[in-house]
């Protein structure tokens, strides 16, 4: 016991180094810890906002039938009616939220149309395929189909 | 960041006093769950994903739109989805032949011929959004994360680039940017899906072989599709708690 009381100095020297250790740590702690992280979970908060803030490239379906009604009439009972727009058109948000900043491209019907529609044993039945030598010999599929209503009638 | 003096020593008081989890757990607490956007609440959602190989042709549209819609890089190719195209000889399930050029970009060019007793089909993939997913769990700064709506998200601004959680993904969705050097996923379009519109990807495809859903909704089509169909995730022994279920999944999918 007065072995121990003798070197007590030893013991608190060890103690405050060790709370001063301890004291830095959690200043650190707190100064580069977002205050919005652990609120969720173990991520920032923020990082959802930074998600959502992305800019849309595509304008949704919604957006293209608003204005474009008389196509939406067109493709009305056709095969085609379940596809979205920016299916074929590509992506045109900028169109949408300014329809003269950017005109789209009327697409090349004879490469567009066999990307869904060229033969492949791994294709499903369900959509009609053809071989493009055999089917159409040299002409354009938009001489016989419409794109907004494909069926011949 | 201001901290006056009582801030001070009641934080390093509780810190002291609680074990470091403890006082993290209070800190949830105090918080509650403060939603992230106004016209959004996180609660209210839980986000899944619906892919039928019986009516995917491999066009290769979901692929490009993703490209386009999320920027990623085009070339060398890396993907948030891609398609795969499986071959099973004599319907051999061990063995399959899978391919899938440039990840479908730019279609499949016809390569079995018909007729020869194979099985063919394309199969889809994206990031499972699993609700216990293993990328998550081996992020050192928490920059990846499973979002109380149940999509995997990656935080840009914390990601060190070390690529353990590219090498826990089971279902090989992950990659390091090129030009960033950070990792990037399938966000399962979170800036679209959180303002009311689908993801790119379900857009553009002009089968409807894939769909968002909301399990959180019961109005939505996905619930239809899960009662009707006979449905599978990728991997289930895994356990990830995958929510990319698939239609007519075969035994020779990997």
């Amino acid at each position: 016991m007065r072995q121990f009381l003798k070197d007590r100095e030893h013991l608190v020297r060890m103690a405050v180094l060790f709370a001063a250790g301890l004291v830095l740590f959690l200043i650190v702690r707190i100064v580069l810890v977002p205050k919005d992280f652990y609120e969720l979970g173990h991520f920032r908060t923020g990082a959802l906002a930074d998600n959502m803030a992305r800019p849309m490239v595509f304008a949704g379906r919604e957006a293209c039938e608003s204005c474009h009604s008389d196509i939406v009439d067109e493709r009305k009972g056709s095969r085609h009616a379940a596809i979205a727009c920016e299916a074929c058109h590509g992506a045109l948000a900028k169109h949408a939220d300014d329809p003269a900043s950017l005109k789209p491209a009327r697409p090349d019907a004879r490469t567009l149309c066999l990307v869904c529609h060229r033969e492949d044993v791994a294709s499903p039945k369900t959509v009609k395929q053809v071989n493009p030598q055999t089917h159409m010999g040299g002409q354009d599929c938009i001489s016989c189909h419409k794109p907004h209503h494909p069926e011949m009638t | 960041m201001g901290i006056d003096r009582r801030e001070f020593l009641a934080n390093t008081g509780k810190y002291i006093l609680l074990t470091s989890a403890a006082a993290l757990a209070w800190d949830f607490v105090k918080a509650g769950r403060p939603e992230a956007a106004p016209d959004y609440t996180l609660r209210n959602h839980w986000w899944a994903f619906a892919i039928d190989i019986e009516k995917c042709i491999g066009c290769g549209n979901c692929v490009r739109a993703c490209k386009t819609e999320n920027d990623v890089p085009l070339e060398p190719y890396y993907f948030r989805t891609w398609v795969e195209r499986y071959h099973v000889p004599n319907g051999n399930i061990e063995h399959p032949e899978v391919d899938s050029p440039n990840g479908g970009y730019d279609g499949f060019p016809p390569r079995y011929p018909p007729g020869d007793g194979s099985k063919n089909f394309f199969v889809p993939k994206l990031c499972n959004h699993c609700a216990h997913s293993p990328c998550t769990q081996v992020c050192p700064v928490g920059a990846t994360f499973d979002s109380p709506d149940g999509v995997v998200l990656v935080d840009k601004t914390y990601c060190l680039g070390c690529r353990y959680c590219v090498q826990a993904c089971p279902y090989g969705c992950r990659f390091i940017d090129p030009r960033t050097m950070i990792v990037d996923k399938c966000s399962l379009c979170y800036h679209r899906i959180t303002k009311g519109l689908t993801t790119a990807c379900c857009e553009t495809c002009p089968t409807g072989a894939r769909a968002l859903g909301d399990l959180k909704n019961p109005k939505d089509p996905i619930h239809e599709f899960l009662r009707t169909h006979k449905v599978q995730v990728l991997k289930p022994q895994m356990a990830t708690g995958a929510k990319a279920y698939y239609n007519g999944l075969d035994g020779s999918v990997r």
